[in-house]
């Protein structure tokens, strides 16, 4: 059974702290991070009040009237030792039709020139992928996915958009991910999907979870403009 | 029938404490960019801290006071008026059926906070009645007040509406809100990253407010700060005052609708004491950066917490 080895915990705020559990985007640390914030939510320290998940860390929120940075180290720290990571893969496979390039998809060109590729070749990296969702965040439903491969990877925008509209496909770096609302941004966006990843009106607003495998599905502009006058 | 919008001003929405819980989800904060005055606002007319309020930006709203009511406005000083006569804020100001709010002149600050006794009638979206403006959700229909919308205020303790005594806020816990105000910060995770000559920029020049400034965060120019190396991070959460550095060397602190996580470098972390001051700032205003350690932050948020404490007896008290 894997354990949690290494922790790094430093304050983001006066009100949070980071706790560093790796410095790749992989498997292992993702799971590491599960186990973490599964078994804070299960024992929660007196003044926690909320917790956020990423790639590799675990951000924990708490009221500093009730205990200091100081404590809330000192109790993360002696806390590694009994956590037991879960091996299992009980993930749920997840489809997204995408329709890459043109309008939907500005910033595809400067993604295959960035790599030396062509759109085309873009493309069939991107949708030939198996994509873990790592975590949901940046905005209401938004996956943070792992498992994009080094051959598209690209930059983010130096300066960010004001406005990329709900459903664009991005790139970041190496991570890949699908905006669920207009947001604005920094990164690369090469495509939309008609599907919708938020839905405030559920009792669990985001469609996916940590833990989804995806695979992005190529559709015509035609088949778009068709799924989006449906769901209208 | 309660508060009428004849004019909605320039941005006018519910906001309370935040929406808390959900941000594993992705689900944004939201909430007052000055909480301060907003929980002020709220104990001066009885409310609980975290009740809904009027979040009032700049140019402030012009509504018909429908029934009679136990009001309190906090924050800048945004001139406010009851039938043309101007009123004082920090208070609470007992309003009749009839009557008409306006606003005026921006004098100080940029935002305040109207509480109503018995708070906002307003369905809550997981857990809070916030105004989430982009995802279009809580609030008031999930969108900024328009003209004719009616907001309800709900029916408070009649032993408030009993109390509308002649006292107010002492003049020590009220903010001053200076337009070049000194904001105190600690080091951000990512600081070691930037060059020498960028920290000891970041701590020694200006820094002003551009108009791309919203309630997701404010956009600052001034010199640029650059990264020893380039380095791509792995994206993390962040918090309201989080301030983080894009690829072209301005910082942008990001506020009450700031996205969960981020992945730009932040620099710096503005304490929990300090965010109301940015919340009032204004476009072309200008701040200057000061670096305290994490003890001193969090000394500092509990002594405001024993202040806010204190003013809460204090009135309790009074009403007896």
């Amino acid at each position: 059974m894997e354990d949690i080895d290494r922790v790094e915990v430093c304050a983001l705020s006066d009100d949070a702290v980071i706790i560093e559990l790796g410095t790749v985007i992989n498997l292992e640390n993702h799971r590491k991070v599960k186990a973490l914030t599964s078994y804070l939510e299960k024992h929660p320290f007196q003044g926690m009040r909320e917790i956020i998940p990423a790639f590799t860390t675990v951000t924990v929120f708490y009221d500093p009237l009730q205990v200091s940075y100081a404590a809330v180290k000192s109790i993360i720290k002696k806390m590694v030792c009994c956590i037991e990571i879960n091996s299992q893969d009980q993930s749920r496979r997840i489809e997204i039709s995408v329709c890459y390039g043109g309008e939907l998809g500005p910033d595809l060109e400067y993604v295959a020139k960035h790599n030396g590729l062509t759109v085309e070749e873009v493309i069939h990296i991107h949708s030939s992928g198996e994509y873990l969702v790592y975590m949901i965040g940046f905005a209401p439903g938004f996956p943070y996915l792992g498992g994009m491969s080094k051959r598209i990877a690209a930059p983010r925008r130096s300066s960010p958009r004001l406005v990329i509209p709900t459903g664009s496909v991005g790139i970041a770096g190496n991570q890949t991910g699908v905006y669920p609302i207009e947001t604005p941004g920094g990164w690369q966006l090469i495509g939309r999907t008609p599907l919708r990843l938020f839905r405030p009106e559920e009792k669990n607003p985001s469609l996916l979870q940590s833990g989804d495998v995806i695979k992005f599905k190529p559709i015509s502009k035609e088949e778009y403009d068709s799924w989006k006058e449906e769901n209208v | 029938m309660s508060l009428k919008v004849l004019h909605p001003g320039l941005l006018t929405t519910l906001q309370d404490l935040g929406r808390y819980g959900f941000q594993k989800q992705g689900v944004i904060v939201s909430g007052a960019m000055d909480p301060f005055s907003l929980r002020i606002a709220n104990l001066l007319v009885g409310n609980k801290e975290e009740e809904a309020g009027l979040e009032i930006t700049m140019r402030g709203p012009t509504l018909l006071i429908q029934k009679n009511m136990l009001i309190s406005i906090c924050g800048g000083n945004l001139s406010p008026k009851i039938d043309g006569r101007s009123i004082e804020q920090w208070r609470p100001i007992d309003v009749k059926a009839g009557s008409m709010l306006e606003f005026g002149r921006c004098i100080s600050g940029c935002r305040t906070y109207l509480a109503a006794a018995g708070g906002l009638d307003v369905t809550e979206v997981m857990g809070s009645k916030s105004t989430y403006l982009r995802a279009g959700i809580g609030g008031f229909q999930g969108r900024a007040l328009k003209e004719n919308d009616v907001v309800k205020i709900n029916q408070p303790d009649s032993e408030v509406m009993n109390h509308a005594a002649k006292w107010f806020v002492s003049t020590t816990i009220i903010p001053r809100y200076d337009s070049n105000p000194i904001i105190r910060v600690i080091r951000g995770r990512e600081m070691k990253r930037f060059s020498d000559e960028s920290i000891k920029t970041f701590f020694s020049s200006e820094f002003q407010v551009t108009p791309q400034s919203d309630r997701m965060g404010y956009r600052l120019i001034g010199k640029n700060l650059k990264l020893s190396q380039p380095f791509e991070m792995i994206s993390e959460a962040v918090s309201f005052g989080t301030i983080q550095v894009p690829p072209d060397g301005n910082p942008i602190i990001l506020l009450a609708d700031r996205q969960t996580t981020g992945g730009y470098p932040k620099i710096a972390q503005i304490i929990s004491v300090d965010l109301p001051i940015i919340g009032q700032m204004q476009p072309a205003e200008k701040m200057r950066f000061k670096e305290v350690t994490i003890e001193e932050a969090q000394r500092l948020y509990i002594q405001r917490e024993q202040a806010i404490q204190q003013l809460k007896q204090g009135i309790s008290l009074k009403n007896l």
